[in-house]
């Protein structure tokens, strides 16, 4: 099977900023704000480069979605950054009104996302961002998995024209896809090719995912791995046509099973090609302090769960 | 330019459009409207330097955010009589398939709206916005924004009051419409605000007072002084001290029709008050 190597451990986040540093440099129209999180974020050489086109907005992230809202009409594309929590829960209606059903071309990037955030605990960790931001019509939604393509997806959000909520995190983590990739919204990647089941993974548990093939090689089961980085709009072709091939499906995201990516690829299946799925993702709970690996394994995120859930579902096949 | 007498035709004509439009679908705010008709009629036939075509980026162009979007009956009515889209398009107010949307939206592409608002509490974060990328555009045109008195009760406004005197964004004249009535009473029933002038004072912007705010004179004066206050570093303030269903003597001075439509009856007496004078639509 066709393995991947880690390049070393970047943050997700790290990716985001030099995306915006590089954006920075190729597109005069981008501008950035941020709510008192510039160095969690990693906006620091834009507000550097770009002082006149960086907006220090302060602890009020409900002005600053209306603001850039605004920031659009005059043609800027805006970047708004802070942890996805206070991205999207503390803010819906300002998405929903200013930028969704208005239409704006607003670029919401949110770190700190999931459980792997960490010790902060559950006020922070937000398991039901998917679920929110997937509902507004109109939004993109994309989750990345690691720091290239981050960084790609921030390069490619800006010509993207319509609303789009950008997912990533904290943690350092394995760095394995492409430096040089194009980044296309909607068009899910395959990893690994497979003929027994399907694991679709989203952001930090596409590494999850590989790892979870690797041991499942060796014991006979062949899997076969896609990253859907975009969960909205969702490439429903790719799903159908890999579950053709292998009939039995396991999605896997760090993220409430109710309302994320697990329950999108649900609809797509019950309605074109019903397939026996399992889902690893947090079960309608919230989260707590600890370290992201203590975290992810406790709540069942990792390499070891999705095996599990394999060896579940084939038994359904 | 138009004279005064003009105006003021014109805004019986807006008062007109408005009361039909909410009667004919039963629903919708004219007590707000009513309230504001001078204010929009000079603002798009006087006050603002606006293009004659529609165009969403609104470059080289003075600009208008609605952030108390249930008041779209005065909006609306405004915004046909001043080419944005035909007259008898109001007929279509709130019915299905329309543009004219309960609250006013982008999302119908009509012309002259630049942002949905209804929500309340956001149009000031929007309009700011606006305002920063007319300075990044090197485009010295202003933006002008509307705010209903209660609707400062959302604590986003205070965000957003907060960040332009920060900011120093001097390039926008927000007004206030001070009716002092809200849903459920009165402001000061429902939940008491002070002084506005004394809040936006202490958060750095600079205030200017109309006390006649259903006179068009005295509206071009104090817009004309807000505006002379631009571009000095600090964010403008307009309070427009307002009466409520004003040219309509049994909706004037209450909140009982700030959501409520008149029946046929009160129609009618409505528009005897106001004759027609540019012909309905």
């Amino acid at each position: 099977m066709k393995t991947y190597i880690n390049t070393g451990n970047k943050d997700t986040r790290s990716g985001f900023g030099d995306g915006l540093t590089e954006l920075g440099q190729t597109n005069e129209n981008v501008v950035a704000l941020c709510a008192d999180l510039i160095g969690s974020l990693k906006m620091d050489d834009f507000k550097a480069n770009h002082p006149e086109r960086f907006f220090q907005v302060g602890i009020a992230e409900a002005n600053m979605i209306g603001l850039a809202a605004g920031m659009t009409i005059g043609g800027k594309i805006p970047f708004t950054g802070t942890f996805a929590n206070f991205s999207t829960g503390r803010v819906y209606d300002q998405i929903r009104q200013s930028v969704a059903y208005s239409d704006k071309n607003v670029k919401i990037c949110a770190s700190h996302a999931g459980l792997t955030l960490g010790e902060d605990g559950a006020t922070h960790q937000i398991l039901e961002d998917i679920g929110l931001m997937k509902m507004l019509p109109g939004m993109t939604v994309i989750n990345t998995c690691d720091y290239n393509q981050t960084k790609a997806a921030t390069i490619a959000i800006a010509n993207h024209q319509g609303p789009v909520y950008l997912r990533f995190g904290r943690p350092k983590v394995a760095n394995f896809t492409s430096e040089d990739q194009t980044f296309e919204i909607g068009k899910a990647l395959h990893l690994v090719e497979g003929s027994d089941v399907t694991i679709v993974a989203t952001g930090h548990l596409v590494w999850e995912a590989l790892e979870a093939a690797k041991t499942l090689n060796e014991r006979g089961i062949s899997a076969e791995v896609i990253n859907i980085h975009t969960i909205k709009p969702l490439d429903d072709e790719a799903i159908i046509k890999s579950v053709s091939k292998t009939g039995s499906i396991v999605t896997a995201e760090e993220h409430n099973f109710l309302g994320g990516l697990g329950e999108s690829v649900a609809r797509v299946l019950a309605t074109k090609k019903p397939t026996p799925q399992e889902f690893v993702a947090t079960k309608d709970t919230f989260g707590e302090s600890g370290t992201p690996e203590q975290l992810m394994e406790k709540y069942g995120l990792n390499s070891q769960a999705i095996i599990k859930a394999v060896e579940t579902v084939l038994k359904r096949k | 330019m138009p004279n005064t007498q003009q105006l003021k035709d014109l805004t019986t004509q807006v008062r007109r459009d408005i009361l039909r439009m909410v009667h004919k679908v039963n629903s919708g705010h004219p007590g707000g409207s009513l309230g504001c008709a001078e204010f929009f009629v000079a603002l798009y036939q006087e006050i603002m330097d606006r293009n004659t075509h529609f165009d969403m980026d609104g470059i080289d162009e003075d600009l208008f955010f609605l952030s108390n979007g249930h008041i779209s009956p005065v909006y609306y009515s405004v915004l046909a009589r001043s080419g944005y889209f035909p007259v008898d398009e109001l007929n279509t107010f709130r019915l299905i398939n329309s543009r004219l949307q309960g609250h006013p939206t982008t999302h119908e592409n009509l012309p002259g709206i630049r942002i949905a608002s209804g929500s309340l509490g956001q149009g000031m974060s929007v309009a700011l916005g606006a305002a920063q990328t007319k300075k990044l555009n090197k485009d010295s045109h202003l933006i002008y924004s509307l705010h209903g008195d209660g609707e400062l009760q959302e604590g986003q406004n205070w965000e957003a009051i907060m960040y332009a005197a920060g900011n120093k964004v001097d390039n926008i004249i927000s007004t206030i419409d001070l009716n002092g009535q809200q849903i459920d009473g009165s402001t000061d029933t429902v939940l008491p605000m002070g002084s506005l002038k004394a809040k936006f004072e202490a958060f750095g912007w600079k205030v200017v007072e109309i006390n006649e705010g259903n006179n068009i004179e005295a509206i071009l004066k104090g817009m004309a002084e807000a505006k002379s206050k631009t571009g000095q570093g600090k964010p403008v303030c307009v309070l427009l001290k307002t009466i409520m269903g004003n040219g309509v003597d049994f909706m004037m001075h209450t909140h009982a029709w700030h959501g409520k439509a008149p029946n046929d009856e009160q129609l009618a007496n409505g528009l005897a008050q106001n004759p027609e004078t540019l012909g309905d639509y």
